[in-house]
């Protein structure tokens, strides 16, 4: 009877253990020794925060200002805007500044998915038709330019949304300079 | 009608090439019509849906659609539209489609009128189009709608597709309750059989020998000095590795698998349609943080994809889920409207769960390993193009990092950033690849300050 008890017991431990260990559910955050350790007293990114009307830590730069190491773009996101730029926005980084390595593997993260890796606008999506009628560089009737390149990453145009939060502005300059050679060797 | 040729013939010349153009057009068509009729027996062959389709999806579908408002107007019926409500032919169509700034400088009250009704952008000339190209695009939105997909397995329960998924699970349920049943009839007839034997030895007269009662094994157990002790050693030994296995994993969120406010996901985004990690977590490639995409990026691609295709969705059962919901919850928190292709303004925060969060006193950085190391984000995150639902792959605990540190070599390769410190410390160690340990990716301070 003794050596009973004691077994059961042991079994009763060793139950409730199985059971702390199993109770682990995934849709929830484990235990932590010391939280104030763990959780950061100053702001996490994404974090929510009561101190903006918004609800949340990361703020959008005051309107009419730039964030250090921003340029400011001039010409509006407007049809005579796309012109201008089509007629007149030339590249600030010389032939000795592009580098087409950074642009191409730039270039298939962000614009090879859909219009191909070889500019011909059928990228996977494509293929996939999941997205549809994504044009050739070499378009006759669409005959980009470097302005309108850069114009069109910045804002977007028709379907395609802009990609400036994606890439930064040297990197939005390589890839026009990428995208120029894909334009090239398709014109061949 | 007649005021806007009037003022057709006033204009500049621009305006009467493109008439002689038209007639021109004409010409050639008739000439073709002739041809036609020399080579082939029917006409109507040459107006092709299927290549229309294929014309229309390379060129066209970039802003329109057969059945919804896009970038410009939808396109079902256009030709038959266009006759019955302004009076347009098809010679209008190629005008337009090869040239429409033209069309619309020539005064064309119904040109200016779509000009003006969306934005006024003007349409994409594409004056590569042949006659036939337009027709055969014509022919293509001319198909009658197609008839809602319904269950093929209603018309045809044979036909394919329809003994997958769900019937299969049936199956297999099925043969389960059928095993059910089959050792539940054994363990009734072994009842039954042991029954009929006790009864026949009885009618017999045969007596069953009861093995005799010896010490219980209990007791005999309590005698045994030595295997007491062994048990006792045993169960200590054991609660201790469960103890230290449960205190152990306190603060590690292995397996951590969160509800999120709407279901992305990974398996169809970064598997099937194989986007890049980077290409929604752009910020992995230049900041401490990978960054969760805003809804901006998410509207890259779904602005134009606002519905699933059928075997997604049909996939999307399997886990439970209605993606086309999920894409209308996205719509809702960006605040745009689908109908009407503006975004309302209207928009809310998702509140995405955090998976992966490190201690506040380790530091990681994304750009460090993702950009200077080249490594590949499944490394630590998991196959992550294989989940449905996001979780934490990895512990991301300490000895977790330093293994990592310990095991892989620094890619110094093209890499000028490491030409020199290679150079070093492989003539300090001795080797010819470096680890991240030899690099000093062991010090407690690259990580906790």
């Amino acid at each position: 009877m003794h050596i009973n008890m004691k077994t059961f017991k042991l079994t009763v431990v060793f139950v409730m253990l199985l059971s702390i260990v199993s109770c682990n559910k995934k849709s929830r955050r484990n235990y932590q020794y010391m939280p104030n350790m763990y959780q950061s007293v100053g702001y996490e990114t994404y974090q929510g925060s009561d101190a903006f009307k918004n609800g949340v830590e990361a703020q959008l730069p005051v309107e009419g200002t730039l964030p250090r190491g921003y340029s400011l773009y001039e010409i509006e996101d407007t049809n005579e805007g796309y012109e201008l730029a089509k007629a007149t926005l030339t590249s600030p980084i010389d032939s000795t500044a592009i580098d087409y390595n950074t642009g191409k593997a730039l270039y298939d993260i962000y614009c090879g998915i859909c219009h191909g890796n070889k500019g011909d606008g059928k990228g996977k999506l494509v293929q996939r038709e999941k997205i549809l009628g994504v044009p050739s560089y070499d378009d006759a009737g669409r005959a980009i330019t470097t302005g309108s390149i850069y114009h069109v990453i910045q804002y977007g145009k028709n379907t395609m949304g802009s990609y400036a939060n994606q890439l930064s502005e040297d990197e939005r300059w390589q890839v026009v300079a990428y995208v120029e050679k894909l334009k090239a060797d398709l014109e061949k | 009608m007649k005021k806007s040729y009037q003022s057709l013939e006033d204009n500049s010349t621009n305006n009467m090439k493109h008439v002689i153009y038209r007639n021109l057009t004409s010409k050639i068509l008739h000439l073709g019509f002739i041809l036609l009729l020399t080579f082939s027996t029917t006409l109507l062959a040459q107006e092709d849906p299927e290549k229309g389709k294929s014309l229309f999806n390379t060129n066209c579908a970039s802003c329109h659609r057969l059945d919804k408002k896009s970038t410009g107007p939808a396109l079902r019926n256009i030709e038959a539209r266009l006759a019955d409500e302004q009076g347009l032919d098809r010679d209008w169509i190629y005008a337009w489609v090869r040239n429409s700034p033209a069309v619309i400088k020539s005064g064309d009250a119904y040109a200016n009128k779509i000009y003006n009704e969306y934005g006024q952008t003007a349409m994409t000339p594409f004056p590569q189009l042949s006659d036939d190209d337009i027709s055969n695009i014509l022919a293509y939105t001319a198909a009658p709608l197609p008839p809602l997909p319904e269950d093929p397995c209603i018309a045809n329960p044979g036909g394919p597709g329809c003994d997958q998924s769900k019937p299969k699970e049936g199956s297999n349920t099925l043969i389960l309750a059928a095993l059910a049943l089959l050792f539940a009839l054994l363990a009734l007839a072994l009842i039954l059989v042991k029954r009929t034997l006790k009864r026949f030895a009885e009618a017999k007269d045969i007596a069953i020998e009861e093995t005799p009662k010896g010490t219980s094994i209990w007791k005999a157990f309590v005698q045994n000095q030595f295997l007491v002790l062994v048990t006792a050693i045993f169960f200590l030994l054991a609660s201790g590795y469960f103890v230290y296995g449960y205190l152990m994993q306190v603060g590690v969120d292995q397996g951590y698998e969160p509800v999120q406010p709407i279901h992305f996901s990974h398996r169809i985004h970064a598997g099937d349609n194989g986007v890049d990690c980077k290409y929604c977590h752009s910020s992995a490639r230049v900041s401490k943080t990978s960054g969760i995409p805003s809804l901006n990026v998410c509207m890259n691609c779904h602005k134009s994809i606002s519905e699933v295709a059928p075997e997604t969705l049909a996939e999307g059962e399997t886990y439970g889920v209605d993606y086309n919901l999920e894409i209308q919850k996205l719509y809702k928190a960006a605040g745009w409207d689908d109908t009407e292709q503006e975004y309302t303004g209207d928009a809310s925060p998702v509140k995405w769960i955090r998976i992966h969060n490190l201690p506040d006193f380790a530091y990681f950085n994304h750009s460090q390993h993702v950009t200077v190391g080249g490594i590949e984000c499944q490394t630590c995150h998991g196959p992550v193009e294989e989940m449905e639902i996001m979780r934490q792959d990895a512990p991301l605990t300490m000895g977790w990092c330093i293994n990592c540190h310990r095991e892989t070599n620094v890619k110094v390769k093209d890499n000028p950033y490491y030409t020199k410190i290679h150079e070093q410390l492989s003539k300090k160690y001795g080797v010819e690849q470096l680890t991240a340990a030899q690099m000093g990716g062991l010090e407690c301070g690259k990580c906790h300050y």
